[in-house]
């Protein structure tokens, strides 16, 4: 280098201006959109709320500075996004697992989701449903383990709807068991994070003002779930729920709004994050109403999540003076 | 003649920080001359200018010093009057390479011009009046510089129905354009006047964006009483408003086929000091020698619009608005958005000059490497509808065909997909790069397919 | 307890077998027959996938050998012998080609070389070329950011902490591949005999270059003068190496600016 005190101009390209925004300004957002949830989570559960967040984001952390290290990678974890992970898998177990089960999810999104594929922006599948999905299938007991707060209800709402249906009971007494607005406001069995829906909904409402997310995945997504809902309860209302019940239970407004909006796995075209959301819709309740597990959101989401870049490469928008059709 | 709102809407556009207070109340100041200037014989789009004078020739103001070197290339003359100093090279504003003809000024202003003033002009053949603007040497003083009297010939089978006068001036920190249409209003009209006899009596659209309402009301005083169909349309404040293509869409709602040119849609666009500069060559018979810069910016002592002689280095017109305030940082010439960072401030202004902004060093936006988190936003901010982001990784992994396949050369650099990106990744130059390859290996095939003509 | 250690492994596990098997049997079922001889002649190239000869690599190469006749001494690295042992196996005949190895025909590292402001954008050399010369003040004068290092399919070119690109020619196969990816033309295939060196393209008059870099050419041609019927010569502001001819390693002293170097003849050992 030239006298390094002689006063230099920089060059760099255009444009010199920027917004603002960075990567870290919208983790924290997310962070602080999940707040609302988490403060019903520790009312609901107490402690074990403030363990499993807290164990899932450092181990998170602590994963992601060491694998980048390892990787050769700039071993920077201030951009926060391994916490956003951390959250958001917390939010996806239930209070009850053991330390060292959140543990091992936490290492597995970072380390085998995310880092492995090339670290933040190149992850195909959203880290922290994968880990779920991934203690799901390993520990199926300690994950589906609700424990009761009272002495009634020891399945979730739509576990409890399952059983019923796969035995054949019509599940009449269900809106009785389970008044809906107490489904919205949080008073359900369930992962850490889904419990609320009111809260779930603040938090989208501030990630939308902030304009972290846009608004046509979730409003496709919810809509979609609710029409499908509302056409099979009108098919048949005895063994089908009301689509209410569909969007007031179990993890729906956590993966519209926190998860299926995840930028790096969702696609980037406001019509193809449109036809996302109504895949999303649709393979949710296929899997909430045929499949084998009560709950299809981290399911979905993980299935589209493989379909997104099939998506981006499909539709995309008309360009500036172009004619309609694009060569794919 | 009546104002009206823009009638058409823009798919994609930003709102960016304008940053206009610090210049858009000043009146426009006049700078004496500098010592020495220094005229870049790229100023222009196309060919650059050659040299007709040697050293030692002594010249006068407005003297034509350089000659157009084929189709796409204009005239440069003299700003003051004095000796050619010494002809030389150095960086242009645009940051290439271009050869310099340096005068010293003899504080005289002998007048040297050989142009034929035309106050007649509305009884003269319109054509006739073309190779007058060619050699008053004027080129779109926008930014783009492409010469206008290429631009009002239109091509063969092409008719223009409107023109376009440019005010958006929809860069940040940028009033020149604005204090131009304040100040000189009946100027920029006598201008459209004249290009409108010129063209044939085509529609005139003069666009200007509505958080510019006293550049408005000058221009509907000064256009009072015209007539035929002549229309102030007051935009939206947005970016980029003011670029071509988005412009004739927001007016006429009409979008130029990629690739094409607006005389395909019938439209002109012309910029409000290139008709000014119209006016002054035909009607005056003076040919650009000087124009309006704004200098500002947070570093720069006492911002100003000023009309400045072209060839004046950036360091006399910094000298001139008292100074910097602080450490260096970067020195843009145009706006912030699609403007060029210089290399220095000996490096003189040229006609596309409009603006000289400094920043200190805190606020200098810096670029990142980033990886893209697929946030789409620079997708909701493109004007061009393109996947900027997809594009950018294809670019940054070497994959040609898809950087081809999503229309990469259609981008105009504006730069919003760069503002808006979280990961703060270079997007513009990204872009920049992807044609750059998309354009080597266009010519490298055409000239691997000519090899292979000539052997079978 | 040791089921629930088990199982997570054997998820993964099961991932990536399943993830080998549908490999394995893509690989069965997309296969399609190939003259033999392509594979032979495969097996003779170096396998270094360079692209020098023109073809996608060797595999492509070989075939364009084998199915269009094309000819067999386009391969850089290969030795004269390799190209003949080609020609052998499909009966036609070779003409071997000199070693060559690539030149970077700057010397001005950032110790030496001025750069002029700071560039901040991608670290790569034809975006900074575009934009103003990317902090370096010379024109001419190696970018320092790697172009040429990362389209080297040997890894001959290092950038070193100078930001100066240079080429160790033991390692390079003569590819060529670097000479097209300078965006300043500042790399040369140059015979591999050939040891005295101009390591400068700056064609700028002397104080321009002086201004510059300390070990530009300056155009002073005391180096033409001392070497009158070797292969040197003017053009324009700047001394030439002319490669057909010898060239006396006596010049290297002669130069001023130490523009002229030596370095060894020949593939490093
Ligand atoms: S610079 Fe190009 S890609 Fe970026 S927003 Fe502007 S037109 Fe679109
Ligand atoms: S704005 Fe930046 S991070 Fe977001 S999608 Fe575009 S390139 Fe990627």
């Amino acid at each position: 280098m030239a006298d390094p005190t002689a006063p230099l101009w920089m060059l760099s390209s255009s444009p010199h201006a920027h917004e603002g925004s960075s990567v870290r300004r919208i983790m924290i957002d997310v962070l602080i959109a999940l707040l609302p949830a988490f403060a019903v989570a520790v009312a609901v559960f107490g402690l074990d709320a403030i363990r499993l967040v807290t164990v899932c984001v450092a181990s998170c952390l602590l994963a992601e500075f060491g694998a980048r290290k390892l990787m050769g990678r700039n071993a920077g974890i201030d951009d926060f996004s391994a916490a956003v992970t951390g959250v958001l898998l917390a939010f996806n177990l239930p209070p009850a697992l053991p330390t060292w089960m959140a543990v091992l999810g936490s290492v597995f999104a970072i380390v085998v989701v995310k880092q492995l594929f090339g670290g933040i922006g190149y992850n195909i599948f959203n880290p922290a449903l994968c880990a779920r999905v991934f203690l799901l299938i390993s520990f199926p007991v300690a994950m589906t383990t609700w424990a009761p707060w009272d002495a009634v209800t020891t399945a979730t709402p739509l576990g409890a709807w399952k059983t019923a249906w796969a035995a054949g009971a019509a599940p009449a007494h269900f809106a009785a068991t389970y008044p809906l607005g107490s489904l919205f406001l949080g008073n359900q069995l369930g992962s850490l994070g889904e419990v609320s829906e009111l809260a779930l909904l603040l938090g989208g409402l501030y990630l939308l003002a902030r304009r972290v997310i846009y608004w046509e995945i979730p409003v496709f997504y919810l809509a979609t779930v609710a029409g499908f809902a509302a056409i099979l309860y009108a098919i048949d209302p005895v063994t089908n729920l009301s689509p209410l019940y569909h969007l007031a239970t179990g993890g729906l407004f956590l993966g519209a709004f926190f998860m299926a909006t995840d930028m790096v796995t969702s696609p980037v075209t406001r019509v193809g994050q449109m036809v996302y959301g109504v895949g999303l819709g649709l393979l949710t309740l296929v899997i909430r109403r045929w499949g084998g597990y009560p709950e299809g959101v981290s399911f979905a989401i993980l299935i589209l999540n493989a379909f997104s870049p099939l998506i981006d490469k499909f539709i995309q928008p008309r360009t500036f003076g172009h004619a309609k059709k694009k060569p794919a | 003649m009546k104002t009206i709102k823009a009638p058409f809407k823009l798919p994609n556009t930003l709102h960016l920080h304008y940053h206009k207070e610090a210049t858009a109340a000043l009146a426009l100041e006049v700078m004496p001359a500098p010592a020495v200037v220094q005229i870049p014989m790229s100023q222009h789009l196309g060919a650059p200018s050659r040299p007709i004078v040697a050293r030692g020739d002594s010249v006068g103001l407005g003297q034509p010093i350089a000659e157009p070197v084929g189709a796409v290339s204009a005239w440069a003359h003299a700003s003051v009057s004095g000796v050619v100093k010494s002809i030389g090279e150095g960086l242009s504003t645009s940051g290439r390479p271009t050869t310099f003809i340096e005068l010293e000024n003899d504080g005289l202003d002998r007048p040297g011009s050989t142009l034929q003033p035309r106050p007649d002009w509305a009884s003269a053949d319109g054509k006739s009046l073309i190779p007058l603007i060619a050699a008053a040497g004027i080129v779109g003083m926008g930014g783009a510089g492409f010469p206008t009297h290429i631009k009002i010939s239109p091509p063969a089978g092409r008719i223009i129905d409107t023109l376009i006068v440019n005010g958006a001036e929809c860069e940040p920190f940028l009033t020149a354009d604005q204090r131009l249409m304040m100040e000189k209003a009946d100027l920029i009209w006598n201008g459209i006047q004249i290009l409108r006899h010129i063209l044939g009596g085509p529609r005139i659209r003069v666009a200007i964006e509505d958080d510019k309402p006293e550049a408005i009301r000058a221009m509907e005083k000064a256009m009072a009483r015209a007539d035929g169909d002549v229309e102030i349309v007051s935009l939206p404040a947005a970016y980029p408003m003011g670029a071509e293509k988005q412009l004739i869409l927001s007016v006429l709602g009409r979008e130029i086929p990629s690739g094409g040119l607006p005389a395909d849609v019938g439209a002109l666009v012309e910029n409000v000091a290139t008709c000014a500069a119209v006016y002054e060559a035909i009607v005056l018979g003076q040919p650009v020698t000087q124009r309006v810069v704004t200098v500002t910016g947070p570093l720069i002592r006492r911002p100003a619009n000023i009309l400045a002689r072209i060839g004046t280095t950036l360091a006399d017109l910094i000298a001139f608005c008292g100074g910097l305030t602080g450490q260096s940082g970067k020195l843009i010439c145009g706006g912030p958005m699609m403007g060029v960072a210089q290399i220095g401030a000996d490096v003189p202004m040229g006609k596309t000059t409009s603006g000289l902004l400094a920043l200190p060093r805190e606020s200098v936006r810096l670029f990142d490497s980033m990886p893209c988190i697929s946030c789409n936003r620079c997708v909701r901010a493109c004007p061009m509808s393109l996947l900027p982001c997809t594009i950018t990784s294809a670019v940054e992994a070497d994959q040609l065909e898809t950087v081809e396949a999503l229309h990469t050369l259609d981008c105009i650099e504006c730069g919003c997909c760069s503002y808006v990106c979280p990961s703060r990744r270079p997007m513009v130059q990204l872009m920049r790069q992807g044609k750059a390859r998309v354009q080597l290996a266009r010519r490298q095939k055409q000239e691997q397919e000519k090899a292979k003509g000539k052997q079978g | 307890m040791l089921n629930t250690l088990l199982v997570p492994v054997l998820v993964i596990g099961l991932a990536g077998f399943l993830c080998g098997l549908l490999l394995a049997i893509a690989a069965r079922f997309l296969h399609v027959f190939e003259d033999p001889r392509i594979e032979k002649v495969t097996s003779l190239l170096p396998g270094a996938n360079c692209g020098g000869c023109g073809y996608a690599g060797c595999a492509d190469y070989a075939r364009a050998i084998v199915e269009k006749g094309a000819p067999p001494n386009l391969c850089r690295p290969c030795s004269a012998a390799g190209a003949r042992d080609i020609a052998a196996l499909l009966g036609v005949e070779a003409k071997a080609a000199e070693k060559m190895v690539a030149l970077v025909l700057c010397n001005g590292g950032d110790v030496r070389s001025r750069r002029s402001f700071l560039y901040n954008g991608l670290a790569e050399c034809v975006s900074a070329d575009m934009l103003s010369g990317g902090g370096k003040t010379c024109r001419y004068g190696c970018l320092g950011y790697g172009n040429c290092a990362r389209v080297c399919p040997v890894g001959a070119i290092q950038t070193g902490a100078h930001n100066l690109a240079v080429v160790d020619p033991g390692r390079c196969i003569s590819c060529g591949l670097c000479v097209k990816a300078c965006p300043r033309n500042l790399i040369r295939l140059v015979p591999a005999s050939h040891s005295v060196h101009i390591l400068c393209r700056n064609r700028d008059r002397g104080v321009m270059t002086r201004k510059a870099c300390d070990v530009g050419c300056i155009a002073c041609q005391k180096c033409v003068k001392a070497a009158t019927g070797q292969g040197l010569h003017m053009e324009g502001n700047l001394a030439v190496v002319d490669y057909t001819l010898p060239l006396s390693p006596e010049l290297v002293g002669v130069c001023p600016q130490k523009t002229i170097h030596q370095r060894p003849a020949g593939p490093l050992p």
